[in-house]
């Protein structure tokens, strides 16, 4: 296999998890803080990818697309947890589940209602939809952006959480919700923002992705299975983790896409290794998932002592 | 129960001769919520329009359509077919789009001796040794349009080609139906995880393998997914992409938009082939729904019209479930797509075309038909089903 195509890989797996991280950093910290399984963060997705989709094609120009996508899913996001979840937080997860279960049925018709039932077009701009060559071998020019986009967040919300006294206030939050509210932390201002913040990250995602996949109702679903995957290995409620994490699933994924046939097919014979390489592909992030949760039950960087 | 079902039996039997009925009740469960709602969409509107420009009847008869989403889930659907059979005693069921939920139902629906016309899916079972009376594939067999495919990349003279689909059932079955046909070597046959979000790592496979062409069957937004990434890429300007006319229809190409252009694909339909009544037929769903219609559209168009004809040769006498088999057997419709009449195992014999996405005059993506790829073709299962 050649050199170049190994690195092709590697970045492909790098942006696969840098994409994951986007929603995931939103879901550990509703999880994690607020502790509230909110299954409707893809649905939160989803919106965002619609209003960038509607945005984008209204003014032409990317840029505001994203920035109305970010403005929109955030102000949806705030009624909604002001309206509903705040309801929940002290509620069972199974009733946690259940609303927010409903909430995406709902949030899947209101989208059919408003953009109709077949996928729209959501396409990256012109200037980014080819592929540039680095160092002998093209890589996609818009999956850079993803790249850098998602590392750029990545660092920012690390300093945001780490340096700030807002993510001092998240990090208590996290570690022990009721002492930090003892200690005089605002919680439920804070929680309508973390959820705000989380929304707005989803938008990104959102926006970001949508030019690379389908825009459609539904959407959410299938991503956020994967960005749940994401924070259970790399533990509740940490954004560290939820990096880790995601650039794990990212790579493992993408590895056993890329090599896992090749090897089967020099190990087995071609029948057998046509049936298992891609079935085993397919399970391994849920293997490594599975490793995780036995050797590190409350995942990579367990934000509760 | 049981001695109130046989003197209803004996009844009937003295009764001797079918009396016509007044109406006719169809079953209508497809997927319109969901990923794959789009698809069941299109047929319940392709159907429903059948059956309101033919004055709300199907063969004279009144036609009551009771209409259901199966959520694209086999557990929703055997409830709903449950409903269907026992409480609503429908005469027809149609409309499914999934083979993953048509064939887990079909078994309830069959030994019930109620008729099923399938909208889309034809799977390789009930079209050769499950075959069964009451069992007709309108749309095409698993294997049809693909086939089709294998021959055009035959006759562009393409000998290399890189094979791609999802992990299940009808992704086999349509890599089959390539392969039946097509004659060159193929470069690598990759199986994806369905519902795959991200193709980063089979393109750029695809790119250090070289190969003449890829075919590539990714339904839905799989689909869309992957030619989006594919062109971000820019492999298409080196290896030209190949696919079976469900991810090249209207709704892909809406959502996918310039990224599509040049993309060939087969189908046994197109909106602008040149008959009467194709044109009846685009027109009409244009102006009651305001876009072009899919094939998913056409298919339940043409169930609908089977059904009128079928009706109408019987007298409306649906009751003598024999005589009206026979009469389905031997509809002769006005189909859009032209040539259209069932082999003896139930699925279509019909014509294939090549189609490719371009540009219009007008600026306009949309598909235009190439030309005729198979004439009067059957499906490779025929010999193994002994219809009872």
């Amino acid at each position: 296999m050649p050199l170049t195509l190994i690195v092709e890989q590697l970045l492909n797996g790098l942006q696969l998890g840098l994409m994951l991280f986007l929603l995931a950093a939103g879901l550990t910290l509703v999880f994690g803080i607020m502790d509230m399984i909110n299954l409707a963060h893809g649905s939160l997705y989803m919106i965002g990818a619609y209003l960038a989709a509607s945005a984008i094609a209204a003014s032409g120009s990317f840029l505001v697309g994203v920035a109305v996508a970010i403005a929109g899913t955030a102000a949806i996001a705030v009624l909604l947890e002001m309206a509903i979840l705040r309801r929940l937080y002290r509620r069972s997860h199974l009733a946690q589940v259940l609303a927010t279960f409903a909430l995406i049925l709902i949030a899947n018709e209101a989208v059919r209602m408003v953009w109709g039932s077949q996928p729209i077009l959501l396409n990256m701009p012109p200037s980014l939809s080819g592929p540039i060559d680095i160092g002998g071998f093209t890589y996609p020019a818009y999956r850079l952006v993803v790249i850098a986009a998602g590392l750029a967040i990545a660092v920012l919300l690390y300093l945001l959480v780490a340096r700030t006294k807002i993510g001092m206030w998240v990090r208590a939050g996290a570690a022990d919700r009721e002492m930090a509210n003892v200690m005089g932390v605002n919680t439920t201002w804070l929680f309508t923002c973390v959820f705000a913040a989380g929304a707005a990250l989803c938008a990104v995602a959102g926006a970001l992705l949508g030019p690379l996949l389908a825009v459609q109702v539904g959407m959410g679903e299938n991503i956020l299975i994967l960005a749940f995957v994401v924070i259970v290995i790399g533990g509740i409620g940490s954004i560290r983790g939820a990096l880790i994490g995601a650039l794990l699933v990212g790579f493992v994924d993408t590895a056993g896409r890329a090599f896992l046939p090749q090897l089967f097919r020099s190990v087995f014979p071609e029948a057998v290794a046509a049936e298992t390489g891609p079935a085993v592909a397919a399970v391994l992030i849920y293997v490594l998932m599975a490793a995780v949760l036995y050797w590190r039950p409350s995942g990579l960087f367990p934000t509760r002592a | 129960m049981k001695a109130l079902f046989v003197a209803a039996a004996i009844l009937a039997a003295v009764a001797g001769q079918a009396l016509a009925a007044d109406k006719i009740k169809v079953g209508f469960m497809s997927t319109l919520s969901g990923p794959g709602g789009a698809l069941g969409i299109d047929m319940r509107d392709g159907f429903l329009l059948a059956v309101k420009s033919n004055g709300d009847k199907l063969g004279g008869l009144s036609a009551e359509v009771s209409v259901v989403d199966d959520q694209q889930n086999p557990d929703v659907g055997r409830q709903a077919v449950e409903r269907f059979v026992k409480r609503d005693r429908v005469d027809v069921i149609t409309g499914m789009v999934f083979s993953n939920v048509l064939l887990p139902v079909m078994p309830a629906i069959l030994e019930s001796d109620t008729f099923y016309l399938s909208t889309n899916t034809g799977p390789e079972s009930l079209a050769g040794e499950k075959c069964h009376p009451r069992f007709f594939g309108v749309a095409w067999q698993n294997e049809d349009i693909p086939g089709a495919m294998g021959e055009v990349l035959n006759q562009r003279g393409l000998k290399n080609v890189y094979l791609i689909a999802p992990n299940y059932p009808g992704g086999r079955e349509t890599l089959n139906g390539f392969k039946r046909f097509y004659k060159g070597k193929i470069a690598e046959e990759t199986y994806t995880k369905l519902g795959q979000l991200d193709y980063a790592a089979e393109i750029a496979a695809m790119r250090a393998a070289k190969p003449d062409a890829v075919f590539f069957f990714l339904p839905g937004g799989m689909g869309i997914n992957f030619i989006k990434q594919y062109v971000a890429a820019g492999v298409n300007k080196e290896i030209p992409l190949f696919t079976p006319g469900f991810s090249a229809d209207e709704d892909t190409i809406r959502a996918v938009g310039e990224p599509m252009v040049g993309l060939f694909n087969s189908s046994h339909w197109a909106h602008d082939l040149d008959n009467a009544a194709n044109r009846k037929f685009v027109t009409a769903f244009q102006k009651e729904y305001g876009r072009l219609p899919t094939m998913y559209a056409q298919q339940a168009w043409d169930v609908a019209l089977v059904l009128d004809a079928a009706i109408r040769a019987v007298n409306g006498k649906i009751d003598d479930k024999q005589a009206f088999q026979k009469a389905i057997e031997t509809a002769r419709i006005d189909s859009p797509r032209g040539n259209f009449r069932f082999n003896t195992n139930h699925m279509p014999i019909q014509d294939y075309y090549l189609r490719e996405v371009v540009k219009d005059a007008g600026g306009k993506i949309t598909n235009r038909t190439v030309g005729r790829v198979f004439s009067n073709h059957q499906d490779a299962f025929v010999g193994k089903c002994k219809m009872g």
